[in-house]
């Protein structure tokens, strides 16, 4: 076949969270126009056939916006390019004959399930502690009796994208959660409807984080160069900001 | 039994608040005494689980994803309608509901889609309140845009990732009573029956896919809210794990499925690149607001489509539907592609897309007006194309990245190349005006049930449904069940028809396990999608939907024979979960021919060859089929079709014309 890659494929098997990992090679055939994703379905297909176990990996939408695909691509969150996701990498961003190696994202708060499986409920607990608006349904006043300035609202969307894919933890040496959390408090910080639980809000979240094991920040910004939402930076320093603000006033 | 859709009596537009006023209420003691399961945390499940457990009923939710904020509701783009009026054109309850039916070519119930619009403007209020950061104009007011099928703006948006938006909202009010303790939620579980006790839903099995343990859970009220079946083409724009699986199950025990072969396949989609594709990708309706459809008016033309003069190109949707042009509805555009690419006029490298092309709006609708606001006269075509692509941009920046993504072809230069693709299904459980399924205390929500969008959803109607349903209406329809089980207490999970239930999931399981055959679950359901596509797909005709139900068949019992699930079943095994969902794919596909078969009339997403009118169009038969098909399932997969007639008394029924 035209344009055929040849790919070597190293990746991290792991029968299950208590179990020992170890990488295993593959060889792939693919097309540049192939999905990472696909690969791996083509490769498990293969694994099939020769009556072998496929390699697990979470993926669901396929486009970019569900946030559960998740694999280390040598040595980096969503792969080499920025901006995406797993599911969003093409075999074109590779070359014929490279060795790709795959790993699951790497962080003692999420547990590996099997193979590039990892376990992110710490996150949905995170959201639980308090990152919300606390509004029973039916309680809610015309929606443009609230005015909110475009750019506001643009900023607070900015950071509303996060799809909770956890790709900035597994970038940080320390495992850190804070663009994550920092995202979630910085969105509902702009908005009037956040302010009543401001404070209340970002000590539970950070109580909750930290009770999940995430590392501290330590301001590499490795997660905001491998986020593929681009969530930016500065999410952390309002984040903190938030967070000295409300200790001030005694929460 | 007899269908009785159970709609309450009087004028259209005052059933649903007298309903709300007279329905009987549980007192807060006797909730908190309560357990209702809600299976998928989308839109419809988020939002009912989070609003059932603030009015104190004890809730469980069930989702398959990791988390519950990835069921695919989080991938809808365009937005969320609702008859605010906003901008002053005319928009009203009774105008949203007009174009509801109208789109959805006379088959859907005139109460519920009443009810419907009544509510849609609460649903902007509930969203906003809770943080969900709509786009907005300069002054601080939330902007709207158009589509199709409509002729006002009504549409609620956040750039391209409106469900995302909206789903976050539903996901952390869920989470916030998470925390409370009201919910509790099981990630990572499928369910994989419901359990009755006495003609009544009592709870469900389900598996922990983590540890592959089968549970039995407990509710004095079951909720399904588990999407769409449009996987069954196994190319559409669905998630990889959108599956069928708790609505089939659902159907085995007792509940009727209706309409189940009205799908939609939505106009603009990334075309198939390769045969290892694993899923399609949507490209916004709202892109039709600014992209103009067409193709050369050359057969095969191979000029790039840059160079192809305005007099050589045929914009058949303006030339074919002046009124409503780039936005007619979904079936309508979509057929017309497919007609256009049949006929041979298709463009790229598999023939089979069409453009949809940005150019002149950037230039002279966006470039103009911005060049306008700057006091720039007379500017040249690069000033307008800079000027036009920074609003561009913001309007549907994270779709042309995705488009450019994909194709490796860059938007704002070169036309996108597009071609319909299976995206929704109107089909799913038929229920009640309480949404109340054939099985008394068992409900479906969202696009899981078939009640409100006929053959045709409208666009940025199925977000407007799934919160609509969760937030509004069951909250009240419930009750009127709930209120008479106030004496039930919770039933112990060691009764009989738990235990039952339960083995025969391990028997299940155990059978798929056992088969040890040769071929792949995926191989099985791309053989099965293709049969769909091919015969059950866009267009319908009585040879082929014969054909399919006969291969459908042979192929399911090869899948008996020869399927080859690896790995354990007391372990997390993907391969395991694909393949129940599989099989029940294998089953759905024959009773979406079976329906498609027996309703000699196209209308909506339904197209059968036999019946169109000369230009083209569909051919519906008011006289004959005007009516929810609702299928129960017998033994072996005999089923028996029961019809509920739908009456129209406010809306004048009418040849649908977007001419
Ligand atoms: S901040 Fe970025 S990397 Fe972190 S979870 Fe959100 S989207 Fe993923
Ligand atoms: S699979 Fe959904 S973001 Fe990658």
């Amino acid at each position: 076949m035209e344009n055929e890659m040849k790919i070597k494929l190293k990746v991290w098997r792991q029968e299950n969270e208590k179990a020992q990992g170890k990488f295993e090679e593959y060889d792939v055939n693919t097309n540049p126009d192939m999905s990472f994703l696909e690969m791996f379905d083509v490769l498990n297909e293969q694994l099939i056939t020769e009556g072998k176990d496929p390699v697990a990996f979470d993926h669901d939408c396929r486009e970019g916006i569900c946030g559960m695909c998740s694999m280390v691509i040598d040595g980096r969150p969503h792969g080499p390019k920025g901006g995406i996701t797993t599911c969003q990498l093409h075999m074109r961003s590779f070359n014929n004959g490279d060795t790709i190696s795959v790993e699951p994202w790497r962080a003692n708060s999420f547990p590996v399930i099997k193979d590039l499986s990892v376990n992110r409920s710490s996150f949905d607990r995170i959201i639980a502690a308090g990152g919300f608006v606390s509004v029973n349904t039916g309680n809610a006043v015309d929606a443009n009796s609230i005015l909110i300035p475009k750019e506001t609202a643009d900023k607070a969307f900015e950071a509303a994208t996060c799809i909770g894919c956890g790709a900035c933890v597994s970038a940080c040496k320390n495992a850190s959660a804070m663009l994550f959390v920092g995202a979630k408090v910085t969105q509902l910080a702009l908005l009037p409807q956040g302010q009543a639980e401001r404070e209340a809000r970002v000590v539970a979240m950070v109580n909750q984080m930290d009770a999940e094991g995430f590392g501290a920040c330590s301001n590499t910004g490795a997660c905001a160069a491998e986020c593929p939402k681009e969530i930016p930076l500065s999410v952390i320093a309002t984040l903190n900001r938030e967070y000295m603000k409300a200790k001030m006033n005694g929460k | 039994m007899t269908l009785d859709s159970r709609i309450p009596e009087g004028q259209l537009g005052e059933k649903w608040t007298k309903y709300k006023s007279s329905v009987p209420l549980v007192n807060p003691a006797n909730k908190r005494n309560l357990e209702i399961i809600v299976v998928g945390t989308g839109l419809a499940g988020a939002s009912a689980a989070a609003s059932l457990a603030e009015m104190g009923y004890k809730v469980k939710a069930f989702c398959f994803q990791d988390s519950p904020r990835r069921a695919h509701s989080i991938a809808a783009q365009g937005g969320i309608n609702a008859a605010k009026n906003y901008q002053n054109d005319g928009d009203s309850v009774y105008r949203l509901f007009y174009d509801t039916i109208k789109g959805g070519d006379y088959r859907a119930r005139e109460a519920n889609v009443h009810r419907l619009a009544e509510v849609s403007a609460a649903i902007i209020d509930q969203c906003v309140a809770q943080g969900v950061p709509f786009a907005r104009e300069y002054g601080g007011t939330l902007s709207n845009r158009s589509f199709g099928g409509t002729q006002v703006q009504r549409t609620f948006y956040a750039a391209g990732q409106t469900g995302q938006q909206l789903l976050l909202g539903a996901y952390s009010a869920l989470e916030r009573q998470v925390g409370l303790g009201n919910v509790k939620m099981y990630s990572r579980h499928e369910m994989l029956e419901v359990v009755k006790i006495d003609g009544k839903a009592r709870g469900i099995i389900a598996r922990d896919l983590i540890s592959g343990n089968l549970e039995r859970h407990f509710g004095h009220a079951v909720l399904l809210c588990t999407g769409g079946y449009g996987n069954v083409f196994y190319l559409s724009t669905n998630a990889m794990g959108s599956n069928v699986t708790a609505a089939w199950k659902a159907h085995k025990s007792g509940a009727y499925f209706g309409n189940p072969c009205f799908t939609q396949i939505h106009p603009t989609c990334i075309p198939v690149s390769g045969h290892y594709q694993s899923k399609l990708t949507l490209m916004s309706e709202s892109l039709r607001n600014d992209g103009r459809i067409w193709v050369p008016k050359q057969k095969d033309d191979n000029r790039q489509p840059n160079d192809i003069p305005e007099d050589e190109r045929d914009y058949y949707l303006e030339r074919r539907y002046p009124a409503f042009g780039n936005l007619v509805p979904r079936d309508v555009a979509s057929r017309a592609a497919k007609e256009r690419c049949d006929a041979g006029y298709g463009v790229g490298p598999s023939k089979m897309a069409v453009y949809l092309d940005f150019r002149s709006n950037l230039m002279n609708k966006y470039g103009r007006a911005e060049a306008n606001k700057m006091g720039i006269e007379n500017p040249d075509d690069e000033t307008l194309i800079r000027l036009g692509k920074e609003v561009v941009k913001e309007k549907y920046g994270n779709l042309f990245d995705m488009y450019k993504q994909i194709t490796d072809e860059d938007p704002y230069e070169v036309p996108m190349r597009i071609y319909p693709a299976v995206h929704y299904t109107m089909g799913g459980l038929w229920v009640d005006y309480d949404l109340m399924t054939t099985v008394p205390g068992l409900y479906a929500l969202g696009e899981a049930n078939f009640s409100d969008h006929g053959a045709n959803r409208l666009g940025a109607s199925a977000l407007m449904q799934g919160l609509a349903d969760g937030y509004f209406v069951i909250p009240y329809t419930i009750g009127s069940y709930l209120s008479k089980e106030i004496g039930t207490k919770s039933i112990p999970t060691d009764h009989d028809e738990f235990v039952a239930a339960e083995n025969r999931c391990a028997d299940y399981i155990n059978r798929l396990m056992g088969i040890n055959g040769k071929q792949s679950v995926e191989s099985f359901h791309r053989r099965l999608g293709l049969i769909m596509w091919n015969k059950c797909g866009m267009a319908r005709n009585e040879n082929g939907l014969k054909e399919a139900i006969e291969e459908i068949r042979s192929l399911r019992d090869e899948f008996w024979k020869d399927v080859r699930v690896p790995g354990k079943k007391d372990a997390f095994n993907p391969e395991l979960e694909k393949a129940g969902r599989v099989a029940d794919f294998l089953e759905l596909g024959e009773l979406m021919c079976l329906d498609a078969l027996q309703r000699n009339e196209s209308c909506g997403g339904h197209f059968r060859e036999e019946y169109q009118t000369e230009e083209g169009e569909a051919m519906r038969d008011d006289n004959n089929y005007k009516y929810v098909a609702a299928w129960e399932m017998g033994q072996n997969n005999n089923w028996t079709l029961h019809k509920e007639d739908l009456v129209y008394e406010n809306i004048k029924i009418a040849q649908r014309s977007y001419k």
